[in-house]
């Protein structure tokens, strides 16, 4: 497409406007992590000060030699794990039925998995509560990490079935034509090709699970809390410690931030597909 | 619908596809719809957490209850405001970033990853940083609205029940715009370069290329859009959790907060059930088309 416009009229209608859309959703990001390494004299500064006049990383050493932030991290990253392995492992077969067997009831499982995913959280979330203290779950990493599995399976299964069926179905039966069994083909033929798509959903529930702060709540207590139940609790106990709060929070968010930006372009291609068919 | 299977003979019986799905469906079964089950009977009871013993069937009790509180019409006002701006302005705000980001210039694919941000962070950090940006005494947004002399004196915006609510609503804008840009994006960038080509020599103006071509083309993304975040905000609840726990007052309660707070802090587990169960049912419509539509996708 031409654009007939001078460089003032596109920077008055492309780059400022989005310069200010950019600033507005970096801004708060960019904002926590400018506090957590400020001094507490340079956060507690009226008018604000925007540019500290020392930078420090006392807040980092703060959190992780005084508070138990650190072996939230590795419960997190176990759960994150966790409910990445459960939810592949189990929607990879599910996929693969789902895209290459045609089978009486298709179509309302399918539905069903899709439906389940637009559940509100309430209605499953206290019976849950229920169901794993009388199993003995509550405080467990398998009982989060199953938690996890309510919104991880059917999220799975749909961004697998997706990827799955832009695969050529003549790459299977080429294959059942060498004499290759159901297992081989999908262990031979699918897996290899389905990778990055397999990748980037494993990423997005890690992601998820990383994020997921409701579930983690409810399940977990004393042995297993996660990062952002951890994170939660210390808005309540260091109320004021601004610095603090934020260097927790730069520690939650950078990682699951440079995941996200990796899978970023295929993550929306395969969400997407259904809605962006021409 | 008439699919390709419709007209061939019917599938023989095989087993091996519901091999595949045992797994899926055993997790499913366990950790959804058993659950669901549950709580559909424990709205029909008067099920209070530290009575495990004395739990009398009550019918609809539960529900007739609900249509008298006050508490439950307060929330759902709440929720079908809250609904209708955080979505609309997430819209707004996404399809405008989809426009920009649809030109060329060079620094498209940095701009385009930057916005994405937001969308990544958990619910715990918005309710944290915008907390902290809210901040009467150091806020930074009292400091630039001082600065550019938009108000007065520095305003407690999360206590008070008039800003708390929108303050809140800004919040959500943030962190869900991202998703309308890159969504809309994708769905711009299938528009073939020649429709506009055909519209320039016809002597179209930019508003009529985006009224007559543009949007129509992108309309069929846009509806999806919208009736999947529809569903995300009408459910989300917890940056209002973590951010005012519903307060001040009963100012930002909103029905599923409304539904897990009579759970999780009242230990009403029944009436929470009927709630939540409201809840579902008030957004039925909305999963019911969704789902209608997404559904056109399984017969390929």
């Amino acid at each position: 497409m031409m654009d007939r416009r001078s460089p003032l009229q596109r920077l008055f209608e492309l780059h400022l406007p989005l310069l200010v859309i950019v600033l507005f959703a970096l801004g708060p990001y960019v904002w926590m992590m400018m506090t957590s390494i400020k001094t507490n004299t340079d956060i507690g500064a009226w008018p604000v000060r925007y540019w500290p006049q020392a930078f420090t990383s006392e807040h980092y050493h703060a959190l992780l030699e005084r508070t138990s932030f650190g072996g939230n991290l590795v419960n997190s990253f176990i759960i994150a794990t966790g409910a990445c392995m459960l939810g592949l492992s189990v929607s990879l077969p599910a996929a693969y039925a789902f895209s290459r067997y045609r089978f009486r009831g298709r179509r309302l499982l399918m539905t069903q998995f899709l439906v389940i995913n637009m559940f509100p959280i309430v209605l499953i979330i206290i019976p849950l509560f229920v169901l794993m203290r009388n199993i003995g779950l509550l405080d467990t990493f398998i009982g989060i990490i199953l938690g996890h599995s309510t919104f991880a399976v059917p999220f799975s299964i749909w961004m697998l079935t997706s990827y799955m069926n832009a695969i050529p179905k003549d790459l299977d039966e080429a294959a059942r034509i060498d004499g290759a069994t159901t297992l081989e083909v999908l262990r031979l033929i699918i897996l290899p090709v389905i990778m990055p798509g397999l990748v980037t959903t494993g990423i997005y529930i890690f992601v998820t699970s990383w994020n997921e702060y409701l579930f983690a709540m409810m399940l977990s207590g004393q042995n297993v809390r996660t990062v952002t139940v951890a994170l939660q609790l210390f808005i309540g106990e260091f109320s004021v410690q601004w610095g603090l709060l934020t260097a927790a929070g730069t520690l939650i968010a950078l990682p699951v931030t440079l995941l996200f930006l990796l899978v970023q372009k295929r993550l929306v291609s395969g969400l997407t597909s259904g809605a962006v068919k021409s | 619908m008439t699919t390709a299977s419709d007209t061939e003979p019917a599938p023989p019986l095989v087993l091996t596809p519901y091999l595949f799905l045992l797994p899926a469906m055993l997790v499913t079964l366990a950790v959804v719809l058993w659950p669901v089950a549950e709580t559909v009977w424990m709205s029909l009871h008067n099920f209070i957490l530290f009575k495990p013993r004395n739990v009398p069937f009550i019918g609809l009790g539960n529900f007739w209850r609900l249509l008298h509180d006050e508490v439950f019409w307060l929330s759902l006002g709440h929720s079908l405001v809250w609904i209708s701006l955080v979505v609309g302005l997430q819209f707004l705000l996404g399809l405008a970033t989809a426009l920009l980001l649809n030109q060329s210039f060079w620094w498209r694919s940095l701009a385009r990853s930057l916005v994405i941000i937001p969308w990544a962070l958990p619910s715990v950090i918005i309710g944290l940083t915008w907390t902290w940006m809210y901040d009467y005494n150091v806020g930074v947004l009292n400091d630039v609205f001082l600065r550019f002399g938009l108000i007065d004196k520095p305003v407690a915006w999360l206590a008070q029940p008039n800003s708390a609510f929108f303050s809140i609503v800004v919040a959500l804008i943030w962190q869900g715009f991202p998703f309308f840009a890159v969504t809309i994006l994708a769905g711009l960038q299938t528009i073939s370069a020649e429709l506009y080509e055909a519209a320039d020599i016809d002597g179209a103006t930019r508003f009529q290329r985006l009224r007559f071509i543009t949007l129509p083309a992108i309309a069929d993304v846009i509806a999806t859009a919208l009736l999947l975040r529809t569903i995300w905000v009408a459910n989300s609840l917890d940056v209002i959790l973590v951010m005012t726990g519903g307060g001040p007052g009963y100012s930002t309660y909103t029905l599923p907060l409304y539904a897990f707070l009579k759970a999780y802090s009242g230990m009403e587990f029944g009436y929470g059930s009927a709630l939540a169960i409201m809840l579902t049912l008030l957004l039925l419509l909305v999963v019911f088309i969704y789902v209608r539509r997404a559904a056109r996708e399984l017969d390929q």
